[in-house]
Parts: C-alpha cells; sequence; structure tokens
C-alpha cells in the first residue's frame, strides 16, 4: 500500500535528480526493479546485445558454452536464493539438479529402449515437471532445515549428494548405470528440435536463444521476489532467524520456502544444462558440482541475481580459458593428461579463485563491479 | 558367529581411520568454529609424503623405518597446516564460519590436485610392512595392518586426551575453544591456539591416510575416505572430543556390518550400499538430536 502511495509522489522528483544514482526520494523508488536509470539503460543494453550481436557474431562452440553459463545461472540464482538471501548453506545443489535432470530425460526419453522414456518431448513441459519434482524434494528435505543450522546444514546436505550419487548410479533403468549413463532431454517445441541445426539457425544458436530467454524470465521472477515481502523474509531469517521469529515471520514457513524455489530453479537448470550437453552420466552429479555452484555464488557475489549470473559464466568458462593458457605461457602442457595440464589447471584455479576472492574481495565479481563504479561516480575525487 | 567377528574386527580398524580424522576436524572446529574441509586434502598428502619417505628409509628394518617415516610425514603435515593456517586462514578470523568453511574447500581442491600430480595414474604403494597379512585370534582372521592402527590410535586418543587434560597448552586450547575474549583477557595466545589445532589436525590426518593406504596403497580417490569422517563428528557432535571417536568407530563398525549382511538380508538396497550407510545413520540420528549424540545445544540469545 505505502509503495503504491509514494510511487506517484516521487515519480516528478526522481525524473529531476536520474543523474544521482542512489539518491533516492522515496521508498518505492528504491524498491523498484531497476531502481536507476543507469541500470535500466544498462541492462536493456546487455539484453539487446545478448540476443543480436552474440547469437549471430560468433562461432557455434562458444555459443555452446555461453548456453551452458546460463542454463548454469539459473541453478546458480537458485542456490543463490536459498544461500546468499535466506542464509541456509547448501551443499547439496547437484543432488536437485539431477533430480531435474533425470525427471526431464525419463519424461522426454523414447518410450521402450533401455532406459525409462515416456516421449513428451514438449519443452515446457518436461521443464516444468523437472522444476516441481526437485521443488517437491526440496520441501522434503526443508524439515531437516529447521530443525538444524549453520555447519550441520552444510553436512547434512553434503550427505544428500551422497545418497543421491549412489541411488542414481544403482537406478540403472532410469539412469542408464555409471559410466553408459543416458541421452539428455529432448529439447522440442512445435515439432522443431531445438538441438539440431534447422533452415534458418543452427542448432547452438537456437539452444542458446532459449536458454537466454529462459534466464531473463527466471532471474526477474527472482529479483522480484527478494524485493517483496517474502525477500525481506528471507533477509530476517539469514540475519538472525530468532529475531525474525520475535517480530513474526515465521522461519519454518520461510526456511521450506526457500529450499522450495531454490530446487525448483535448480531441477530446471539440471533439465536445461544436460538438453544443452545431449548427455547425462549418473557420476557427474557428484561433490564437485556442487562446489562448482557454490563458487558461482561466491566469486559472483552473495546475495546478488547479477552477481549469480556472472559467477555462472565465469565458471563455466574457465576451463575453456585455461585451455588457451598454453598458448601465451608456453611451460603449461595442452596435453590433458599431463600433470601440469590444462585439465588440472582448471581445477587448481576454482581452488584459488574461491580462496582469493574471499580473502580479498568477499562480494565477489559484484563487489568489483560496485567499486569500479564508485571510483567513477566520485571522480576525480577517488578518495 | 566368526562372520560377525571378523565384521566387527574390520569395522574396528577401518574406524580407528575415521576416529584420527574426525578428532582432527573437531579439534580445529573446537578452536574456530569452523568445520575444515581440507582434512581430506591433508590425509592424501601424509599417505603420499610417507610413502615416498619410507621408500627413503628403507635401510632402517622394518617394521621401524616405516614407522619413522610415519612420524616424519605427519610432522610434514603439521608444518602444512600450520603454514596454510597463518597464511589463508588467519586473515579470516572473525569473517563469518561459513565463508571460512568454502575456503578451506578451495584449500583442498588445489592441495589435493597437487598431491594428484605426485601420484599419478597408477597406485603407489605406502610402503607398509604388513600388506594383508592376517593373523587367526581363536579361530578368527585379522588383517595385521588392523590390529596396528587400533593400537596406535588408541595411543594416540589417549596422549591427546592427556595433553587436554594435563599440560598447559592443552588447558589454554579448552579455555579458548570455551569462551575466546575471556582466553585472551586471561593472557592466552588464541593465535598460538588456532595455530596448534591447525597442526594437531594436520598430523592425525596424516596418519590417518597412511593408515587408509596400508593393503591397497594410495590412489587418487583416498581422499574420498576423509569426507566419510564427516558422518562420524556429526554423530558423535561437532564439539565433542570423545564423540568424534565414539563416531568414528561407530561409522567404522556400521559400514563393516553393512557390508558383511547387506547382500543377504536387503539386496534390494543395491551394491556398495555400506559405503553410504554411514549418511544414513547421520541423518537418522539428526533428526533425533539435531547436535549429535554429544554435542553442546546452543543457547540462543537475540
Amino acid at each position: 500500500m505505502t509503495e503504491q502511495r509514494s510511487t506517484s509522489v516521487s515519480t516528478k522528483a526522481s525524473r529531476q535528480l536520474w543523474g544521482r544514482p542512489e539518491l533516492y526520494t522515496s521508498y518505492g523508488q528504491n524498491l523498484r526493479m531497476l531502481n536507476t536509470r543507469p541500470k535500466q539503460v544498462a541492462v536493456v543494453a546487455m539484453v539487446l546485445l545478448a540476443a543480436t550481436y552474440v547469437p549471430f557474431g560468433l562461432p557455434d562452440e562458444w555459443l555452446h558454452l555461453f548456453a551452458m553459463g546460463l542454463a548454469a545461472a539459473i541453478g546458480a540464482i537458485g542456490l543463490n536464493i536459498v544461500t546468499g538471501y535466506a542464509g541456509q548453506v547448501s551443499l547439496g545443489h547437484a543432488f536437485f539438479l539431477a533430480i531435474g535432470a533425470y525427471t526431464a530425460s525419463a519424461l522426454s526419453g523414447e518410450p521402450g529402449r533401455r532406459t525409462i522414456g515416456f516421449g513428451i518431448t514438449f519443452l515446457p513441459l518436461w521443464l516444468l515437471a523437472a522444476g516441481v519434482v526437485a521443488g517437491v524434494a526440496g520441501v522434503i528435505v526443508a524439515p531437516l532445515a529447521t530443525r538444524l543450522r549453520g555447519l550441520y546444514l552444510a553436512i547434512v546436505t553434503l550427505g544428500l549428494v551422497f545418497l543421491g550419487l549412489h541411488i542414481f548410479k544403482e537406478w540403472k533403468a532410469l539412469t542408464g548405470g555409471p559410466g553408459v549413463g543416458r541421452q539428455g532431454p529432448v529439447p522440442e517445441m512445435f515439432g522443431q528440435r531445438l538441438d539440431r541445426n534447422g533452415d534458418l539457425l543452427t542448432g547452438d544458436q537456437k539452444m542458446y536463444l532459449l536458454t537466454l530467454v529462459l534466464l531473463v524470465i527466471f532471474a526477474v521472477f527472482a529479483r522480484n521476489l527478494v524485493r517483496s515481502k517474502v525477500g525481506r523474509a528471507f533477509a530476517a531469517v539469514r540475519d538472525r532467524d530468532i529475531a525474525a521469529d520475535v517480530i513474526g515471520v515465521s522461519v519454518t514457513r520461510y526456511k521450506v520456502l526457500a529450499f522450495g524455489i531454490s530446487s525448483f530453479y535448480a531441477g530446471c537448470a539440471g533439465a536445461l544444462l544436460y538438453a544443452v550437453l545431449g548427455r547425462v552420466e549418473p557420476d557427474s552429479f557428484n561433490l564437485l558440482l556442487s562446489i562448482q555452484f557454490v563458487a558461482m555464488v561466491l566469486i559472483g557475489g552473495a546475495g546478488t541475481i547479477s552477481g549469480s549470473i556472472m559467477g555462472a559464466l565465469f565458471i563455466t568458462m574457465l576451463p575453456r580459458l585455461t585451455q588457451e593458457l598454453p598458448t601465451v605461457l608456453p611451460f603449461i602442457s595442452s596435453d590433458v593428461t599431463a600433470p601440469l595440464g590444462a585439465a588440472n589447471l582448471a581445477i587448481i584455479f576454482y581452488g584459488l579463485m574461491i580462496i582469493l576472492f574471499l580473502i580479498f574481495e568477499p562480494r565477489g565479481l559484484f563487489g568489483i563491479w560496485i567499486r569500479i563504479r564508485n571510483y567513477f561516480k566520485a571522480w576525480p575525487f577517488s578518495y | 558367529m566368526t562372520t560377525f567377528l571378523q565384521a566387527v574386527a574390520g569395522g574396528l580398524g577401518q574406524g580407528s581411520v575415521y576416529a584420527l580424522l574426525a578428532l582432527g576436524f573437531v579439534i580445529i572446529y573446537k578452536s574456530m568454529r569452523v568445520v575444515s574441509f581440507a582434512q581430506p586434502a591433508f590425509m592424501l598428502a601424509g599417505a603420499l609424503a610417507v610413502s615416498f619417505l619410507a621408500e627413503a628409509l628403507l635401510g632402517i628394518p622394518s617394521p621401524w623405518g616405516f614407522f619413522l617415516a610415519l612420524v616424519l610425514g605427519a610432522v610434514g603435515v603439521a608444518l602444512l597446516g600450520l603454514g596454510i593456517e597463518r597464511t589463508v586462514i588467519r586473515p579470516m578470523v572473525g569473517k563469518p564460519v561459513f565463508v571460512i568453511a568454502i575456503i578451506t574447500l578451495g584449500i583442498d581442491i588445489v592441495v589435493r590436485l597437487v598431491a594428484n600430480i605426485f601420484i599419478g595414474l597408477d597406485v603407489r604403494p605406502v610402503g607398509d610392512p604388513w600388506g594383508l597379512n592376517s593373523i587367526n585370534l581363536g579361530g578368527v582372521q585379522v588383517q595385521e595392518r588392523h590390529i596396528v592402527m587400533l593400537v596406535t590410535t588408541v595411543l594416540l586418543v589417549a596422549v591427546l586426551f592427556s595433553f587436554f587434560k594435563y599440560s598447559r597448552l592443552g588447558l589454554a586450547m579448552r579455555a579458548a575453544s570455551f569462551n575466546q575474549e575471556t582466553a585472551l583477557a586471561q593472557g592466552i595466545s588464541v593465535g598460538t591456539v588456532f595455530a596448534t589445532s591447525w597442526a594437531m589436525a594436520g598430523a592425525l590426518a596424516a596418519v590417518a591416510g597412511t593408515f587408509q593406504a596400508t593393503g591397497a596403497g594410495i590412489d587418487q580417490n583416498l581422499w574420498i575416505i576423509g569426507l566419510k569422517a564427516l558422518p562420524a563428528i556429526i554423530l558423535g557432535g561437532l564439539d565433542s572430543l570423545g564423540g568424534a571417536v565414539i563416531g568414528g568407530f561407530t561409522v567404522g563398525l556400521v559400514e563393516s556390518l553393512v557390508a558383511t549382511y547387506q547382500g543377504d538380508f536387503a539386496p534390494w538396497l543395491g551394491q556398495n550400499f555400506s559405503v553410504v550407510s554411514a549418511y544414513v545413520v547421520m541423518l537418522l540420528v539428526l533428526l533425533v538430536r539435531p547436535y549429535g549424540l554429544f554435542g553442546t545445544k546452543e543457547v540462543e540469545r537475540v
């Protein structure tokens, strides 16, 4: 109610002061989705650039990577909702990704093959189902979160990854078994296979555009969620759950909600990620995958949506970037099996990057951007 | 009955590895309220160091050469732990514990990868004199290495507990874990306490890793054992040293018994269910007791 009233009053004031970011003349203005003019311009420009130049100007190999990064960004936003906003540390994200990936694969798989399949290849349907099944799993797990806190919860969710890994390895009718795997979800819409080359666009271009559209939808939804009553309740629970309880925020309800939404995002991300990759193997849903998502959130910046997207793209691109290293630094071998080869270096980089970011810039890539922005905002008096 | 006793003997042997690892986790937790996920890497580094040292010390008659290598390896990893605590962890004191926990995950990845480069793709023998030999104790076949592991662990636990009970530094560590600020006000160097706890955890992990590698040798997957100590510490309670030891042996026994009997009684759980049985036990215990069996319940104030 208050927002409604104050927005109309402040419209005039904000128009006059648009060159002064962060000078808010009303609460409603502060709460707007894109609350400063530069933000509005920059976000629209970036989405336009990503939708027009990138799919036609870059080679397909890069688009494939970008599609993976955008799908991962949906998962990272999900983890950020539960960890960054609601403060419940989860190392079990890989488990929910797996549930989404397998729900979608089973629904869209060909019936009558070696692995379970129902032949429902319509993309929105299996995407939604993947999210819902994973979300339900999240809600089932959530009561643990209401009983445990902090590191106890982290270790329990880590146990979830190991249990899931065991189940997926053993349930060969669903997953195809370790080392073999099964076909990923089949992305099809209105009789069009999105992952195959068509008359107008190549498969990689179509998958890239699909993930981009979905990421925008999921990101807008998440941004709306965290600036609403629910988001403020999450922050209250994160900062001090007992204090939140005292002021009338139902801690149990919001913890369950956070886990449910986060798992929904993870399920959709898992389904999309493996639709891009084309093949699902049960061994891939291990602790390292969970850690990669935690790294995306932390390197991007905990408690920020744009940070999650930056972090996800960065972590997905990292192995590809380290492959380029041998051309710059000749002492690094490009042989995959060599001890100091690109594959090992990529993983060492994850580790070092997590350590260095947390020590020197705990707010991640988002924090670096804030510092750059503040430097120019105060220019030339940058101290 | 023989099968049962053999399973128990194997479980106690394996449990001693978990108990040593769990002690390391708990010692760090008690001093800085952080679960250090770097323990698996320390374990791998320790086993690796011992295998190189045992090779270098082949001239000394068996098994003393191996034990000397074990001691030197443990000291080496303790120094590594000290170094890491000083450079990476100390600047983070006072930051949220989750951030520090994730930093230890980063350390784990880096140290483990460097260790893997030295291990290579083959299995590397750790240089122990026992291999898979077993002896007959009243009709029960017990592996020699399990007996050595159990005895060493009991000795180490006794030394540790008397250290905490009777020595000055042990008392300081207990005081710092009870209340850091008050301990500082009494003239205790909390920095020394942090450093000591990381060194101790490193040394314990090194011994555990070496024991795990006896018999089968070291390969790149040895570190996964390190994560099985997590159910052990949760079972016992994160801040209970006695709980860590009990939890470690419980996890070892559960695993060994499940591996022995699950194939006959519950084959539908799938092969290798024993590997994850510890996590199932952990979940069940936590549903009933959220702070583990012996953990201190946190008193919350707003």
